[in-house]
């Protein structure tokens, strides 16, 4: 094992003994106001996402179309984007999660759906679905999605593992790029013949909330609710995993068990949120990040902040990707890849090279 | 090597006589040497077979005479159109692109010491995409303007990923990391120009993302025949600094490389290899990236022979051929040779992975 049982990153991550050891690493007034502004912050975001857009309203739209009213064009755009607000939401939730969890579980700080290319997999999979076996409905682009994600997020992290030195930052890296460089070429061998998939396509691909409707919202949510539920059931045993495989086995963590329940909960949520959104990426790598720094490395704390940060950031970019590009729109997926790339550099320019 | 228990002299005598040694050395050289040379000349006969074939046949089937006298420059009615506007400058094109896409990938996987660091993985193709497509969607260009956007769009891109990844010295994980990267803020700006494009604008543009070779015209075969040969010129000039560079940038310093300085030229020139040809035939998967593991494997132990520029383009050249060629009559639609490539590499790349990982090689 080369690679050190702290995560190889930069300091927020160092004192990365588990909580039961060290005791609670920042004090509850910290969190408690943290967790108050997070708070504040999506009730604002949310609130933003209703009123801003494409087309600018007025309050009383604003009232008339939360209320259902839909009778002229401001107050149907508004009510529009209620379901928009709630997918943005929900989307970012389970990609700040899903990117804990695959973070957490592979003591990987560059550990992010998009990086590992389980975007692509979902996406190669729903376009097989739409080409040879004539899948339409929704529904099926769920299963499809999070199979593909599946097979991904299994086939990157075993490439990406195997060898000396386990799952290296840049092993896995450079195996989730070359992964879905192969993917994206078998997704264009597939869609090329086919002009009408090729069209519909290119929208799904990039990654948006604009079509949003409660009824995709309610059918993705159970596969939603399941991995969230699987994240919070894998808190304590991934605290432990930062110490090392060995340690964590030391401690009585079953580490096969805890990486298998924490990978299916990432797989189920990144799957999911891939499969109603499109690929959006960068958003799990960012907000665990984020969310580290300022509530300490404990997962049990982690995961649930992890998903309200990753709902404020992805409705806040929705709002910006709708309010810069006026009077035409920025999908979120572009909003947030312009925003995660430089942080993505800046977290691999803080990390030290050996750690790499 | 004397002390391989295989070798006759190591089991029978303790101390070889000098001159059976020196003898037994450059047996092996000449051996090496040898084996070098048959491998470049067997890959340069399958390039001209596969250039001959693409001349020869088609939609439209032509006799050798025929084709022949169209590349002599006469008229030929019926051939000098198909073969001399449409084959002729597709195959130059394919090759040329072919080669200059495995130099850059051999070297960049030489110089950073990973045979996954290969400029099209590392981003720098991503560059001349982005622009190559925002120029073409977006503000109308004419083809020479895009290559050129493309081109100065990939140096600027290499650029921006080398000083970035610059700090207390040079390290390769780190600009193979941020390349990646920058490289996913590139995708995203190509989808997003994609998803507004028109339909008709469409095809062209799919080209940037993919690689392909329709519509390759002779204008475009001698600034690529300029740029392979100049900037092959001097990535081979290079080669000794770029084999020390491969020993770790202490060791070659010690050795008396300037490292920064070589590393600068063999990037920019490598770099500029790479614009071209994207800019000729679009971000063709994975050609740089095959190219050098391929020709080092046919190499066996001759690799040290001589420059491992020259067998990395052939390999490179007759990759992009027989995709191509491969792409166009293979199946029952046409593909653009990329996506042949994609698809034809993802096995391969596979494997490397799995290889190149167990044995420590990514690290």
């Amino acid at each position: 094992m080369s690679t050190p049982a702290a995560p190889p990153t930069a300091p927020p991550i160092i004192p990365a003994a588990p909580p039961a050891l060290t005791g609670r690493t920042r004090s509850w007034s910290v969190r408690a106001v943290a967790l108050l502004v997070l708070a504040v912050a999506l009730v604002l975001a949310a609130v933003a996402s209703v009123a801003f857009g494409a087309r600018g309203v007025t309050w009383a739209d604003i009232v008339a179309g939360v209320s259902g009213s839909q009778e002229t064009l401001a107050e149907a755009a508004v009510a529009q984007r209620v379901p928009r607000t709630v997918l943005a939401a929900v989307v970012g939730a389970a990609l700040g999660v899903s990117g804990a969890l695959l973070q957490g579980i592979s003591r990987n700080p560059l550990a992010d759906p998009g990086i590992f290319g389980i975007n692509n997999g979902a996406a190669l999979f729903v376009v097989i679905g739409m080409s040879f076996f004539g899948m339409t409905s929704p529904y099926a682009y769920i299963w499809v999605a999070l199979l593909g994600a599946a097979v991904t997020a299994v086939f990157v992290y075993l490439v990406g593992s195997l060898g000396r030195g386990g799952a290296t930052p840049l092993k896995l890296a450079l195996a989730g790029a070359a992964t879905s460089i192969a993917l994206s070429s078998l997704v264009s061998a597939v869609i090329l013949p086919r002009v009408e998939v090729m069209d519909s396509f290119r929208f799904w691909q990039i990654g948006g909330v604009g079509g949003a409707a409660f009824d995709t919202i309610a059918r993705v949510a159970p596969f939603l609710l399941v991995g969230f539920l699987l994240a919070l059931i894998s808190a304590r045993g991934l605290d432990s995993l930062a110490l090392g495989d060995e340690m964590a086995r030391g401690l009585g963590v079953k580490v096969e068990r805890t990486r298998i329940i924490a990978g299916v909960g990432a797989v189920l949520l990144c799957g999911g949120a891939t499969a109603v959104a499109g690929p959006i990426a960068f958003i799990g790598l960012v907000v665990p990040h984020l969310c580290r720094m300022v509530y300490g490395p404990d997962h049990r704390w982690l995961l649930p902040l992890s998903a309200v940060t990753g709902a404020v950031l992805l409705t806040i970019s929705d709002v910006v990707g709708r309010v810069i590009a006026r009077p035409e729109e920025l999908e979120v997926g572009i909003v947030t890849a312009l925003v995660g790339a430089p942080f993505f550099i800046v977290v691999v320019r803080r990390m030290k090279v050996r750690a790499l | 090597m004397v002390a391989r228990p295989g070798a006759p002299e190591a089991g029978t005598a303790s101390t070889p006589p000098v001159a059976s040694v020196i003898a037994q050395v450059s047996a092996g050289r000449r051996a090496r040497r040898r084996r070098y040379l048959l491998v470049c000349a067997v890959l340069a006969v399958l390039i001209l077979v596969t250039v001959a074939v693409s001349l020869l046949f088609g939609r439209q089937t032509f006799s050798p005479a025929e084709v022949i006298r169209v590349l002599l420059g006469e008229q030929v009615p019926g051939a000098s159109f198909t073969v001399g506007v449409l084959r002729l400058p597709r195959a130059l094109v394919g090759a040329l692109a072919g080669a200059a896409f495995g130099m850059a990938g051999i070297t960049f996987q030489t110089m950073l010491r990973n045979p996954l660091a290969s400029p099209d993985i590392i981003g720098i193709s991503s560059g001349a995409s982005a622009a190559a497509v925002f120029c073409i969607v977006l503000l109308s260009m004419s083809e020479t303007a895009v290559s050129i956007v493309a081109t100065l769009a990939a140096l600027v891109t290499a650029g921006v990923i080398y000083l970035l990844s610059f700090r207390d010295g040079l390290s390769g994980t780190r600009l193979i990391l941020i390349g990646i990267g920058i490289s996913a803020m590139l995708q995203s700006v190509v989808s997003y120009v994609l998803s507004r494009a028109a339909q008709w604008d469409l095809q062209t543009a799919m080209r940037w993302l993919n690689g392909n070779l329709n519509g390759s015209t002779m204008d475009q075969v001698l600034p690529l025949v300029v740029a392979v040969v100049v900037a092959g010129a001097v990535l081979a000039l290079l080669a000794k600094s770029l084999d020390a560079l491969r020993l770790g940038e202490e060791t070659s310093a010690a050795l008396g490389v300037r490292v920064e300085r070589t590393r600068v030229l063999l990037i920019l020139f490598s770099v500029t290899l790479l614009a071209f040809a994207t800019a000729a035939a679009g971000p063709v998967a994975f050609v740089a990236f095959l190219a050098g593991p391929i020709s080092v494997r046919l190499l066996g132990s001759a690799g040290s022979a001589g420059s491992p520029l020259l067998p990395a383009a052939l390999v490179g050249a007759l990759l992009i051929l027989v995709a191509d060629f491969a792409g166009q009559f293979a199946f029952g639609t046409r593909y653009p040779v990329g996506v042949i490539t994609g698809v034809l590499g993802a096995p391969y790349l596979i494997y490397l992975l799995i290889r190149s990982t167990r044995t420590g090689g990514a690290q």
